[in-house]
C-alpha cells in the first residue's frame, strides 16, 4: 500500500548524491542544464537532460522542482499522472537516451526512481 | 512457421550471418570509416556482451552522408523514370527476401526479439513495404483543376529532396523500411540514423541491398542520438525529418524543424487499450481462443511495441474466467534464447530497458496494484546469464495509476474492469495517447460503435498487432503527427506544385 508521508510534497523531484555529482560535472562544461520528464515510445520515462535553452520551455511545462540548481520540468498532461509521485533522479551505467546529455561522463545516464505517496496525504 | 531449430549466433562457426569486427557508416554506396575513427560496442541483449562495433560518428559524418544524398537527388528524383525507381524498390525487396533468414537471425541477435517473429513478421513485412511502395510510387497522380475553359491548374507531386529519418530500436528493419520505402518511392534520397542500441542489422541490410541502390540514395550513419540525431535533425540540408521515439525528443525534433521551416512527422508511442466484451466467452471456440491470444499479444516483441496492448479492459461479468484463461496462456510462454524458433519471448533490448521496466513494477506495487504474475528479471543460465530478460508480468489495478497511464515498453500489462459500453469508452480514452486500440466482441455493431468512439489512429477489431502496408499507421493526441504505411505516406514525402497554365492569348487588360 502507498506509504504515508506527510512531509513530502508531490509531485516533486529530488536527486541522489550520484545525480548531484553528475550535474556538477556537466556544469563545468555547460552553462546550465535543464531536465524534461519524457514519456512514450522506447525511451519512455527517461529524464532528458539538455543544455538550458536547448528545449524551449513553453506553456505546457510545469516546473516540478530543481536538482543541483537545475530546473526539472514535466508536461502538464503528465503532471496529473505524477500527482502522487516523488521523482528521485539517479545515475546508472549505460548510454543516455534520445538526445539527452550523458550523466556527467560518457557511459553513464540519468534515470528516475519513484516514491509514491498516499493520495491526499502528500498533496499540499 | 519453422519449428525446432536454434540458429547459431552471428559470427560463430556455422552461423548463417557473417560478422565483421567493426562496421563503418554506409555513405554514397559504400561502407566508410567514421571521420574521427571512433567506434562503439554493439551489445547482444541475450548475453549482455558486445558482439561487434559500429561507427561512433560525429557531425562530420552526417555532413558526408548529406553530401552523398544531395549528389544523388537530382538523378534519383528528377531524371530517373518512375518505372525505373519502382524497379529499384522491387529489387531491394527481392534482395532482402533472398536473405530473409540471414537478416532475421541478425535482427533477432541484435534486438533480442524471437527469431520466429523476425522470420514471420519483421523481415517479410520489410520486403512487402518495399513492394507496396514500388507500386504506390507509380500510382502517385496529380490532379487538374479547370479554373476556366482556357486556364488549367496542374497540381503535381514533386520530391522534397533529401530527408532525415530516425529509426527506433524496437523494429530496426521493419520501421526503417516503413520510412525508407515511401521516401524513395516519392523520389527522395535519405540519411537514416538507426537507434543507438540497434544500429547493426540495418547495416547488414545495406550489405544485401547495396548493389541494387544507386549510390547516395540511402545513407546510414550510426552514433549517439545527442550528437548524430541532433546533427541530422538540425541540419538546414534536410527538407523533412521523420522520427519515432519518445515525446520529449519528438518535441525537440519539431522545434528543430520549426527553426528550419520543414515538415516533421512523429510517432511517439501509446498506451493502447485492448477492450474485451463479455460475449467473447459466450462459446468455447476458436474466436474465444483468438481473444485470449489477443490479450497475451502484449508480450509480442517483449512488449517493446509502440502499440503494445498494455492496458486490458475486461468486462466485469467475465473478468474472473477471462483472466484465468489469460494467465494460463501466459504461464506457457517460453522465454529464452531468441535464436530458438520455439522461443516466444527474448531479452529486452538493453540494460536501460530492464531498469525502466523494474522501476515501473516498483511504482505499480507502491500504487497498490495487484501483481498477478511475473514482476521480476528472469534469470537465465549459461551464456545468457548476463542477458536482459524480464518475466511476462500482469498487474490488476485502476486506470488512474501510472502503470496504466505511461508506456512501460516491456512485457507488462495493466488490467482493469469496466461495467458497460460507456464505461469502456471512458476508460479507453482516459489516456494522453492515441496510437492503437483493440476491441473484441462477437457483436459487430457494438464493436463498430466502440471502435469509432476510441480516439486512436489505429483500432483493431477482433484482431491485434497486424501491420499491413495498405493500412495507415499513426497517432491521435500526443502519439504523434502524420501517417506511415499506406500510400498516404507519400504525401509526407512530397511537395505539391501547382502549375497554372493559360491557354488564352488575350491580355488580362489591367495594364
Amino acid at each position: 500500500m502507498p506509504e504515508e508521508n506527510q512531509d513530502v510534497q508531490v509531485p516533486s523531484v529530488i536527486a541522489t548524491q550520484a545525480a548531484l555529482d553528475a550535474i556538477g560535472k556537466l556544469l563545468r562544461t555547460h552553462k546550465g542544464v535543464a531536465f524534461f520528464q519524457s514519456g512514450g515510445c522506447c525511451d519512455n520515462s527517461a529524464p532528458m537532460c539538455f543544455d538550458e535553452g536547448e528545449m524551449i520551455v513553453g506553456n505546457v511545462d510545469r516546473l516540478v522542482g530543481t536538482v543541483g540548481g537545475c530546473p526539472y520540468y514535466i508536461d502538464f498532461r503528465q503532471y496529473e499522472t505524477y500527482r502522487t509521485s516523488q521523482i528521485i533522479l539517479d545515475v546508472e551505467d549505460g548510454e543516455a537516451d534520445g538526445f539527452s546529455l550523458p550523466a556527467g561522463i560518457e557511459g553513464k545516464h540519468f534515470v528516475t526512481r519513484t516514491k509514491i505517496c498516499a493520495k491526499n496525504a502528500c498533496n499540499v | 512457421m519453422q519449428v525446432n531449430k536454434t540458429y547459431v549466433p552471428p559470427g560463430m562457426p556455422g552461423s548463417i550471418v557473417e560478422l565483421k569486427e567493426k562496421y563503418g557508416n554506409y555513405i554514397g554506396g559504400k561502407f566508410v570509416p567514421p571521420v574521427k575513427g571512433q567506434y562503439m560496442d554493439d551489445i547482444s541483449p541475450t548475453t549482455g556482451k558486445p558482439f561487434t562495433k559500429v561507427a561512433k560518428s560525429t557531425p562530420e559524418d552526417v555532413e558526408l552522408a548529406l553530401d552523398a544524398a544531395h549528389a544523388a537527388k537530382e538523378k534519383w528524383g528528377e531524371i530517373l523514370p518512375l518505372s525505373e525507381r519502382a524497379k529499384v524498390l522491387n529489387k531491394i525487396a527481392d534482395a532482402i527476401e533472398a536473405n530473409e533468414e540471414m537478416l532475421s537471425v541478425a535482427e533477432s541477435w541484435e534486438n533480442g526479439k524471437p527469431v520466429r517473429e523476425t522470420l514471420n513478421v519483421d523481415v517479410p513485412m520489410a520486403v512487402d513495404h518495399f513492394r507496396y511502395f514500388a507500386g504506390a510510387a507509380r500510382m502517385l497522380e496529380g490532379t487538374i483543376t479547370e479554373v476556366d475553359k482556357d486556364t488549367l491548374a496542374y497540381n503535381m507531386h514533386e520530391p522534397l529532396g533529401v530527408v532525415g529519418q530516425i529509426v527506433p530500436f524496437n523494429f530496426p528493419l521493419m520501421l526503417a523500411s516503413w520510412k525508407i520505402a515511401p521516401a524513395l518511392a516519392a523520389g527522395n534520397c535519405t540519411v537514416v540514423k538507426p537507434a543507438s542500441p540497434t544500429p547493426w542489422s540495418l547495416l547488414k541490410m545495406m550489405e544485401v541491398i547495396g548493389d541494387v541502390v544507386p549510390p547516395g540514395v540511402i545513407n546510414v550513419v550510426t552514433g549517439p542520438g545527442a550528437e548524430i540525431g541532433k546533427a541530422l535533425a538540425t541540419s538546414p540540408r534536410i527538407a523533412k525529418i521523420a522520427f519515432t521515439g519518445e515525446t520529449v525528443t519528438g518535441r525537440l525534433i519539431m522545434q528543430y524543424a520549426a527553426q528550419n521551416i520543414i515538415p516533421a512527422t512523429l510517432e511517439l508511442g501509446g498506451k493502447s487499450p485492448n477492450v474485451f466484451f463479455e460475449d467473447v466467452l459466450d462459446k468455447d471456440d476458436d474466436f474465444m481462443r483468438k481473444a485470449v491470444e489477443g490479450f497475451v499479444l502484449y508480450a509480442f516483441n517483449k512488449g517493446e511495441v509502440c502499440t503494445c496492448p498494455s492496458r486490458a479492459l475486461v468486462q466485469k461479468s467475465i473478468y474472473d474466467k477471462f483472466i484465468a484463461k489469460a494467465l494460463d496462456s501466459i504461464k506457457k510462454i517460453k522465454q529464452g534464447n531468441p535464436l530458438d524458433t520455439n522461443t516466444m519471448i527474448g531479452p529486452q533490448v538493453s540494460a536501460q530497458q530492464i531498469q525502466k521496466i523494474s522501476s515501473y513494477v516498483e511504482i505499480g506495487k507502491q500504487e497498490g496494484a495487484q501483481l498477478l504474475c511475473g514482476g521480476q528479471k528472469a534469470q537465465m543460465g549459461g551464456d545468457m546469464a548476463g542477458g536482459f530478460f524480464f518475466q511476462p508480468t500482469v498487474f490488476k489495478g485502476e486506470n488512474n495509476m501510472r502503470i496504466f497511464q505511461e508506456e512501460i515498453f516491456g512485457p507488462v500489462i495493466a488490467v482493469t474492469t469496466f461495467e458497460d459500453e460507456q464505461d469502456a469508452i471512458r476508460i479507453a480514452n482516459d489516456t494522453l495517447y492515441g496510437l492503437g486500440a483493440g476491441v473484441w466482441s462477437r457483436d459487430g455493431t457494438r464493436a463498430y460503435r466502440i471502435a469509432r468512439a476510441i480516439k486512436a489512429g489505429r483500432v483493431w477489431v477482433n484482431c491485434y498487432h497486424s501491420y499491413p502496408a495498405g493500412a495507415t499507421f499513426g497517432g491521435y493526441k500526443i502519439s504523434g503527427v502524420g501517417r506511415e504505411t499506406h500510400r498516404m505516406a507519400l504525401e509526407h514525402y512530397t511537395q505539391v506544385k501547382s502549375m497554372l497554365v493559360s491557354y488564352s492569348e488575350k491580355p488580362m487588360g489591367f495594364f
